[in-house]
Order: structure tokens, then sequence, then C-alpha cells
């Protein structure tokens, strides 16, 4: 990175912060600063939501995904539409009417306090615990490629992200998200125009896209039914709907994006425009991914992204053969990826045929390459990172981005990984203002003052525990592996109570505190003795919770299902 | 703490107001019927490069 580079990663991110803490340094209404200013309109209301979910991880990962695999992850994000329509009708109608600052404050509502606190404990607990991760996750990427320390691009970005939440709270939230979500649609639209400008000359958009497709890089749907494939349109619907209804539904960071509008109709506009752009957003990340493989086709490029992992541990003379194979299965490939498109401008139809069938031989020897090299890499120490996809995209923009173009994407990186950020700390703030601490200390009635200085202060108190533990994250393996983990074994109950909470209004509190707390020990019971993909622990979470709910209602005695019915 | 219920949001049958919509039903319609068109087409492009 130059000067130029600099200029535009430091006037972008540390402009963005600073313009968001000195426009709303004079909050002074809880109101405001928990759920934004009120005359929010949707398109504010629709970028935050949009900022919120996309993480740097969403930028660094995705391009490696269509790099890696293909652009069929998409169909992940399937059921998000139809997730954002129920939550539309059902869930923002309700939290609008009873004007709560929380999602758990619903359940107080709909159930009792004991509920509640178990819902806003539930969020607390997994929110709080991966609070370190978005910040360490998109640091460790950041740090390793520009060589930069770990612990001051933590320590930088969370003081940032601290300075202008806890300054003006959700407002600054919302605003910052604005101006991020800029800098991250011109990065992006930079990086896609510089990358079809660098692809071999006659290639262009079409025959790089002919290209990947037959190198089986482009199949966006697969409607098997085939329960071993990982991405199907099916489990996409069915698991996304799932997954976004916990997310968008009942995770304080979400619902604080939309439920403080100027009107319930501004809300859903918001909600409803991640509705229309999300799936073909994902889809242009992920293609950008597919023809960064492309471009890499024809250029030379490193057997193993991750340089920075592989000069540490690939030192012995069996590297260096595995280096020398892979630059000659690359020149073998692209000589036959021009074989198959001279092939196809003849319109020779058997010559195309041996010519895509060498074309696919000659990619499958590269990627068993690739795959030898992580497995050497592996063999010489078992600590050594083997996924390289992240490292992908930042190498190209750290490669072949024009100065200046560098510094507008790594400040893209930074502004993903700070809007995430922001809207997960206040969320946190503002559950552990709202949901716990006026049990112990009643917030003051008419001392506006008083009650922002206590979400301020549990605001910085959860920035500066990400921080430290984004610090003490340095030092652990798969944790980020061991945060989704936990993330999934809290997630389904949560889900399971607003389930409950809306669709079943015969049970009371007691039935579902105590069908929750059950659940949530069978899950974690589960995980213990059962060896299933942890992502299933969301629906059997849920499951349970609602089963345990219906049968505890039908049994407990009347005294203690008195409470059923209340403000459903 | 919880201040109390908007007036405003009282009647969930607000018009969306939103050009070519009267009802929110159809602007839910609207949405998923992009939806099916998106994965039509995504389903379209898979066709022509796969």
């Amino acid at each position: 990175m130059n000067v130029a580079d600099w200029v535009v990663l430091l006037g972008t991110i540390v402009g963005i912060a600073a313009y968001g803490s000195w426009r709303t340094r004079h909050v002074r209404s809880l109101n405001t600063y928990l759920r934004g200013n009120a005359s929010t309109g949707w398109g504010t209301i629709g970028l935050s939501v949009m900022a919120t979910q996309a993480s740097a991880i969403t930028f660094l990962s995705l391009p490696g995904q269509g790099f890696e695999s293909g652009i069929g992850f998409v169909q992940n994000y399937f059921g998000l539409p139809l997730a954002l329509i129920v939550v539309c009708a059902v869930f923002l109608p309700m939290y609008r009417r009873l004007n709560v600052y929380t999602a758990y404050e619903f359940l107080g509502q709909r159930f009792d306090e004991k509920t509640r606190l178990l819902g806003a404990g539930l969020f607390l607990l997994q929110r709080g615990l991966a609070a370190g991760v978005t910040i360490y996750a998109p640091a460790i990427i950041i740090s390793t490629v520009l060589g930069w320390r770990l612990d001051l691009v933590i320590v930088f970005s969370g003081l940032l992200v601290i300075v202008y939440t806890v300054t003006g709270g959700s407002e600054a939230v919302a605003l910052t998200h604005k101006w991020q979500m800029a800098v991250i649609s011109a990065g992006m639209v930079t990086a896609m125009v510089v990358l079809l400008l660098r692809l071999p000359a006659g290639l262009g958009f079409t025959g790089a896209a002919h290209v990947a497709g037959a190198l089986g890089k482009l199949q966006a749907v697969d409607f098997s039914l085939d329960p071993s494939r990982r991405y199907t349109v099916w489990t996409g619907v069915f698991g996304g709907l799932f997954l976004s209804l916990s997310y968008f539904g009942t995770d304080q960071s979400q619902v604080q994006r939309y439920i403080g509008g100027a009107s319930l109709r501004e809300g859903r506009l918001g909600l409803l425009f991640n509705a229309v752009l999300k799936i073909p957003m994902q889809f242009v990340i992920l293609l950008l991914g597919a023809l960064l493989f492309v471009f890499y086709q024809f250029a030379p490029h490193p057997v193993f992204f991750n340089q920075a992992e592989w000069r540490r541990y690939a030192q012995d003379g069996r590297f260096r053969a595995i280096e020398a194979q892979h630059a000659m299965a690359v020149a073998q490939t692209q000589s036959a990826i021009r074989a198959w498109l001279q092939a196809r401008a003849a319109d020779d139809a058997a010559r195309e045929a041996s010519a895509r069938a060498a074309m696919v031989a000659a990619s499958h020897r590269t990627r068993a390459i690739r795959a030898e090299a992580t497995a050497a890499l592996a063999a010489a120490d078992p600590r050594a990172k083997t996924k390289d996809s992240d490292y992908v995209f930042i190498t190209f923009i750290l490669t072949e981005l024009p100065h200046g173009a560098v510094g507008l994407l790594v400040a893209v990186m930074f502004a993903a990984a700070l809007s995430s950020k922001a809207s997960e700390l206040a969320a946190l703030g503002t559950t552990t203002t709202i949901d716990f601490w006026r049990h112990f200390r009643p917030l003051a009635a008419t001392d506006e003052a008083r009650n922002v200085r206590v979400a301020r202060r549990f605001t910085a108190l959860w920035g500066a525990f990400a921080v430290a533990f984004a610090l003490f994250a340095g030092f652990a393996e798969n944790l980020i592996e061991a945060i989704n983990i936990l993330g999934s074994l809290f997630y389904g109950v949560l889900l399971g109570l607003f389930v409950v909470a809306f669709f079943l209004r015969r049970v009371g509190g007691s039935a579902v505190c105590f069908a929750a707390v059950t659940a949530q020990a069978l899950v974690i019971v589960m995980y213990f003795s059962l060896n299933i993909g942890y992502l299933w622990y969301n629906l059997i979470g849920c499951a349970a919770c609602i089963a345990f709910s219906v049968a505890l209602q039908a049994v407990l005695p009347p005294r203690a299902r008195d409470d059923e019915g209340r403000a459903g | 703490m919880t201040p109390p219920p908007r007036p405003d949001d009282r009647s969930g049958a607000e018009p969306p107001d939103v050009p070519g919509f009267r009802t929110w039903r159809g602007v839910y319609l609207f949405v998923f019927g992009w939806f099916v068109l998106v994965v039509i087409l995504l389903s379209v492009f898979t066709g022509i490069f796969s």
C-alpha cells in the first residue's frame, strides 16, 4: 500500500467514524440512543439491515467460496426473502405495537419476566461470546496479508467502532451504515470492473463465464433431492428460511435496526428492500469469485494463497517440487482452455467435446496439486492453517488493483467489519440495559441523561470485552468454529421461544420457560453424545422448545397455567 | 420502562403507500414473485453456462 491507499483507507474509515460521532454527539434521549432517529426512512433502515448482516468475512470468504466451489452457495440465501416476509407480517407489527426496545421485552409482555430474562440471557451468551470473533476473523486475514501487527489491527478497529457506537448509539450506527455501504458498493464495483478488464484479450465476460461454467463453477441452482449434496434449492429454502427467521426475527442486532423507524411502513419497506436485493447481491459477489478462478487460469498465482503460512512451513524440497508441478499444471490448463475456446469458435462439436474433456482433466490436475499442497502443509505442522480460499480475493486486490483502489478495497473490509460490529455492540448494550440492569437499578423515569449514560457504559463495556476477547482469540485454535457451534446450540431454543409466543397463543410463561430450559439441556446433552452436523441443533432446539411447551401446557396444574395468552 | 403502545401502529392495516400497491399482501406477493423470478433467472443462467 502506498500513500494514496493510506489516504483513501483512513479518509473513508476514520472519516465515517468521525462523522458518525460528530453528528450524534448531542443524543440525549434514550429512545433515540436505543432505537435511532424517530424519522428514519426505509432506505436507511434497509441499508442498516444489510450492513449489519454483511460482515468483513462476507467480502473475504464469499469470493473465495466462488473461486473454490462455484456459485452454488447462493442457494443458502433462498429462504431469506420468505423469512423477511414473515418478519414483516408477524414480528415487526407486534414489536411496534408493544413499542419495545428489545425483542426480549416482547417475551416479557407475552409471557412473563423469567421468560424474558431467559431469552435475553441466551442472546447475550451467544452474541457476547461471538463479539470478539467479528473483530478477530477479518483482522487475522488483513494483518497476515499486509504484514501488519494483529493486535494493532484489532485495537484500531475495535476502538474506532466503540467511539462512534458509544457516542451516538443506534442513531450513529444507522448513520454510519449508510456511508459504509456506499464504500462497500463502490469498492466491489471497482474490483469487478478491474477483474473484467484484466481478463485475457478477447475473452470478455461471456467467454469467461463459459470457461467458469465448463469447469463447474457456475451451477447456481441444484434441484437435486440427494441429501448428501451440500447446497441445493431445498436446503436453501427450508434451512435458509429457518436460519433467517432466527436471525432477522429474534436477534436484537437486527431487530434494533428496523423497530425504530418513522412508522411501521418504513420498517417493512426496509426489510423488503433486503428481501429483493440480497440474493442478487450475493450472486454478484460469488460470481466475482468464479471469474477470479478464470482470471487465475491465465495469470501466475501461488499454489497456496495464504503465502505467509506457506512461507512459514513450506521449507524443504518437497514444497518446491509441488510449486513446480503447480506452475506446469496451470500452464497446461491454460493451453487446454485456449484449445477449447478455439474449438467453440470453430463450431466443431466433436473437437469441442474432446477439448472440453482435456480442459476439465487439466483443471482437475491443478486442483489435485493444490490439495496435495494443503496436505503437505498439514503434514509439516498440524497447527498450520490449511484453508486458503479466504485469501484469494485479498491477494487479487493487493496484486492486481491500481493504487488508490487497493486502499478502497481494504476500506471495504474494514467498513464491513465495523458495520456488523457496531450493530452487535449496540444490541448487547441495549439488551443489558433494558432487560437486565433495570431489574437491579431501575432507570429513572425522567432523568434521560442518566439513562443514556447507563446505556453508553454498557455499550462501552461490551466493546472493551470484544477487543480483549479478540486479542485473546489469537492464541486459540478453531475458535471461530467453536463460536459458530455455540451459536447453533442456543439459537434454536431462542427461536422456539418466539415461535411459541407468536403462534401458540394458549401456551403460558411457565410452560414455555421450563420447556426452553429443558430443550436447551437436551441440545447440550445431544451435542456431547451424538456426532451430527452442528447446524442441525438450530432445528432440534426450536422443535424441542415448541413440543415441550405444548406438552407442559397440557399437564401443568391450572395455577401454573393462569398466565396464558397475555399480550398475544 | 417500556413506553406505551404507539397509537399509529395499533392498526396493522395501514396502506403501504407504494405506487401500484393498495395492500401489504400485494407487496408481499410482489416480493415472493420477485424471488421466484430470481430463482428462474438463476436456473436459466445455470442452463446457459454450466
